[in-house]
């Protein structure tokens, strides 16, 4: 595996970059050079060797930075993690998942120890030993979601069902695409999608929740979503928007490349075996213009691709302000040639 | 109301009697009153006798008799503040016994705060019989210092607490009762559209 974990920053200096054979396991969203809404669910089965999509949580370079960075935003802001009180059922279903996916895939950085409900958790990057029992929060030092949520890179949302619904009743949210935890915990499949346009119209979310609700166990899903982000800046959130607003202001010809980022989420949804909830994963990845264009076909699809954006989507991601720049700088890599299917690079 | 095409916006279908309820609880302001006075006139007497209105509302003497004429018999309970009803609310709720129907008739800020105490006690907000009546204002949240601004009548709106000017949105939060309030000169500081009095 090889994993040597990064020490950088996604704020203030802005250290972050991916190495070199970081960028090409990139998951580039676009599959062809036009770009259309759909809902893109597919199962979550292991994908090739070494990519994003190998194991159900991908853990990465950045995983150590990431963990600080979290750590930072949750101090300032516990809000940002919450748990409604019938979520503690699915918050240990959650440890459960995570711990035993990441102590089977990368089993030199992390080990879980079961018998019966003693259970050993160490986490070697992060310098963690635990030993807890499981299913008695007491004997953990956060409670379950918030515990492993600080040990594996991605947000976290946990949903309830009932009613023929999806209730986001609980999750852990430091590095979103600004929407708000606190707002929107409690509310249904429906009502924290509200703000996103066309996509009602076009019943997405009646046939994406339709599928959801029927989601089976050992049979998770994934789609890619996907934005654009000034710096590499994981906590781009509603509250903190009078801070990192300004940034949108901050992009010229001349830094471009090196300040826009296409911010990819892989996201996850796993059906969760005591409590019947769904736990979504939202594994967010960053990577700059500069470093896109390195690899030829995202190169030439990029400007293809940002060209076609119908206005509302424009206006909903907060493009507006630099897409046009980013199509000057990008087009320069568009020797017009064609490209191949997928979104991997050739 | 005003339309929106932000689907967490609350929709108030307004009040129908449910004649099958033990008791009834209807919380309601001046303008929500005669949203009631109707809602009483398509229900027999005995729904009269099983229901106690709050009126949460500062009102002068004359409207208080008015009131209480036009929705006789209904037991009904003044109070001149709306917090000061919905502590009411919540205490009767903590005593009340199955079979109980809540309605809630007037501004939207007092429907938010009733359908979120109802919801404090496991009532379905479904369930909650609702009719907007009266003035436009919202409740908002300060999404940066998370203050509530009560009575909000324009946008954008300035933070009563942490004084940034909030884009007041149209997605809703239940839980909280409230609408979302975020910054709106985010981009280039000091750059703010005119107030609108859209909240009348």
């Amino acid at each position: 595996m090889g994993l040597t974990f990064k020490d950088e920053t996604f704020r203030d200096d802005f250290t972050y970059t991916n190495s070199p054979q970081n960028i090409r396991r990139f998951p580039f969203p676009f599959i062809e050079d036009q770009y259309r809404y759909s809902v893109n669910i597919e199962p979550h089965t292991p994908g090739p060797k070494g990519s994003p999509f190998e194991f159900p949580f991908d853990i990465d370079e950045h995983y150590v930075s990431e963990m600080r960075d979290r750590a930072l935003v949750l101090e300032a802001d516990p809000l940002r993690c919450q748990a409604l009180p019938h979520m503690m059922t699915a918050q240990w279903d959650m440890l459960e998942l995570v711990m035993t996916s990441l102590a089977r895939d990368y089993p030199e950085h992390f080990t879980l120890h079961r018998d019966g409900s003693a259970w050993h958790w160490i986490n070697r990057p992060l310098g963690i030993d635990q030993k807890f029992t499981f299913l008695d929060a007491s004997t953990l030092p956060f409670e379950p979601m918030e515990y492993i949520g600080r040990q594996v890179q991605g947000d976290f949302s946990i949903q309830d069902q009932r009613d023929n619904q999806l209730w986001m009743d609980a999750g852990i949210i430091t590095s979103q695409a600004d929407w708000s935890l606190d707002f929107d915990v409690g509310m249904n499949f429906f009502e924290w999608h509200g703000p996103v346009p066309l996509a009602h119209e076009a019943g997405v979310f009646e046939r994406a929740l339709k599928f959801l609700l029927n989601l089976q166990i050992g049979k998770p899903v994934r789609r890619l979503n996907w934005t654009m982000t000034i710096n590499p800046r994981l906590d781009t959130s509603p509250e903190n928007f009078h801070k990192w607003g300004r940034d949108r202001m901050t992009v010229t010809p001349e830094n471009i490349g090196k300040k826009l980022h296409l911010r990819v989420e892989m996201q996850g949804l796993f059906r969760l075996p005591r409590s019947n909830a769904i736990l979504f994963s939202i594994r967010g990845y960053l990577m700059s213009l500069e470093q896109i264009v390195t690899v030829p076909k995202w190169g030439r699809r990029l400007p293809r691709v940002l060209r076609s954006l119908p206005p509302e989507l424009v206006e909903y991601k907060s493009l507006g302000r630099f897409r046009e720049m980013a199509i000057d700088y990008l087009s320069k890599y568009d020797d017009g040639a064609p490209t191949s299917p997928g979104g991997g690079p050739d | 109301m005003t339309l929106s095409t932000i689907k967490s916006r609350p929709i108030y279908p307004g009040l129908t009697p449910d004649l099958n309820a033990r008791s009834n609880i209807i919380v309601s302001d001046k303008a929500g009153a005669e949203a009631v006075a109707e809602l009483l006139s398509r229900a027999d007497s005995n729904f009269a006798k099983r229901t106690t209105i709050i009126l949460a509302d500062t009102l002068a003497d004359k409207d208080r008799q008015a009131i209480a004429r036009e929705l006789a018999p209904v037991t009904i309970e003044f109070h001149a503040t709306l917090a000061d009803g919905i502590a009411r609310l919540r205490q009767l709720l903590d005593g009340a016994p199955m079979g109980l129907r809540l309605y809630a008739a007037g501004s939207e800020p007092l429907i938010g705060l009733v359908v979120q105490a109802g919801g404090d006690f496991s009532i379905d907000h479904l369930s909650i019989r609702t009719e907007h009546r009266g003035t436009l204002m919202r409740r908002v949240q300060c999404v940066h210092c998370k203050t509530f601004i009560e009575n909000v009548t324009t946008n954008p709106v300035k933070c009563t607490h942490c004084g940034i000017t909030l884009l007041v949105r149209d997605h809703y939060s239940r839980r909280l009762a409230a609408f979302q309030g975020v910054c709106i000169d985010a981009e280039i500081p000091g750059d703010i559209p005119p107030t609108e009095a859209l909240y009348q």
